[in-house]
């Protein structure tokens, strides 16, 4: 799993069967890359639930949620549409889970990507990583006090 | 382990003795199904350790799964100014299965809250700053999803049917 001090791998991945994001068109803000094994987990404990809760307290730290799994661009769609999902989810999903195994966040065992939080300053850095066990919701308390030493630095 | 940041301080609604041993702190949402079970739960509680037992709720609406629970929630800061905060939390999660904006003019009614000054509290942006104060209190505190349990300031990862289990240790 890649650490504080080295660079983001780059990498474009469909937001939508229409729209692709490019990490690097996103230099100039902190970019959070929330990795996680796969939409439709229940509901009130449900990680991506909370951090669509929790977009204009990151916009406070300049900052961009983006999630990603190896689930595909529809059903991404369909997971953000019943959620009211207002954050991009990215599809790792062909080549599968590439940006998972660059960023050293890939379960070989089932297929999916692990349960990690990237924090990627505005030049491209990490300045904080974090690998949560995989049937644990990490909240967001870790990724506030990132970006916290972020503005504070 | 997340510890309750800040801790338990005047600002909060506590129920409860203030010499109480063991200090139980929730983060709810009022529409979340979940709660509304562990919303009895500590009821029993609250029975069965009376005196030792100090209970505090703040807000955690996860208003875009939940499409009145930012409204529920400012509807009992509202009755909170009112010092009705106890009574407007009961009735929420005793009647959640039909929430919506009418069914809380209603409670409000029914705890005996004067309604023009309720319905004037329900917009005012102090309260709504309020309810957010809580949430990202929350948020640091490492809530992860509702409802989740501080006891004595420390994060409770068990199941709340459990949580008599932990308080008599």
């Amino acid at each position: 799993m890649l650490q504080k001090g080295e660079t983001a791998p780059d990498f474009t991945l469909e937001a939508t069967p229409e729209r692709k994001v490019h990490l690097k068109d996103l230099r100039g803000k902190n970019v959070i890359l929330a990795f996680y094994p796969a939409d439709w987990s229940p509901v009130c404990s449900d990680q991506m639930t909370l951090y669509n809760e929790m977009l204009h307290y990151f916009e406070k730290y300049n900052a961009v949620l983006l999630g990603i799994s190896v689930d595909g661009a529809w059903c991404h769609h369909a997971f953000a549409s019943a959620r009211q999902i207002h954050f991009d989810l990215l599809s790792d999903f062909e080549p599968k889970g590439a940006v998972s195994i660059a960023y050293g966040v890939y379960e070989e065992k089932f297929g999916v990507s692990k349960r990690a939080l990237f924090v990627i300053d505005a030049n491209g850095i990490i300045q904080w990583s974090y690998l949560s066990p995989v049937n644990e919701n990490p909240g967001a308390d870790g990724i506030l006090e990132a970006l916290e030493n972020l503005k504070n630095n | 382990m997340p510890t309750l940041i800040p801790p338990v301080n005047a600002l909060d609604h506590v129920l409860g003795a203030p010499d109480a041993t063991i200090e139980l702190v929730e983060y709810g949402d009022f529409q979340c199904p979940f709660c509304r079970e562990a919303f009895f739960v500590v009821k029993e509680l609250q029975e069965r350790f009376a005196r030792q037992l100090r209970f505090v709720f703040r807000n955690f609406p996860l208003s875009e799964a939940h499409e009145y629970a930012m409204d529920a929630a400012l509807a009992a800061e509202a009755a909170a100014k009112q010092n009705r905060f106890w009574e407007m939390h009961d009735a929420i999660y005793n009647r959640q299965p039909e929430l919506n904006e009418a069914l809380l003019l209603t409670l409000a009614k029914e705890v005996g809250l004067d309604l023009q000054r309720f319905t004037e509290d329900m917009e005012a942006p102090k309260l709504l700053s309020r309810v957010e104060a809580d949430f990202e209190s929350g948020v640091r505190s490492g809530v992860n999803g509702t409802p989740t349990f501080y006891v004595n300031g420390k994060r409770y990862n068990g199941d709340y049917r459990e949580l008599s289990s932990v308080l008599v240790k």
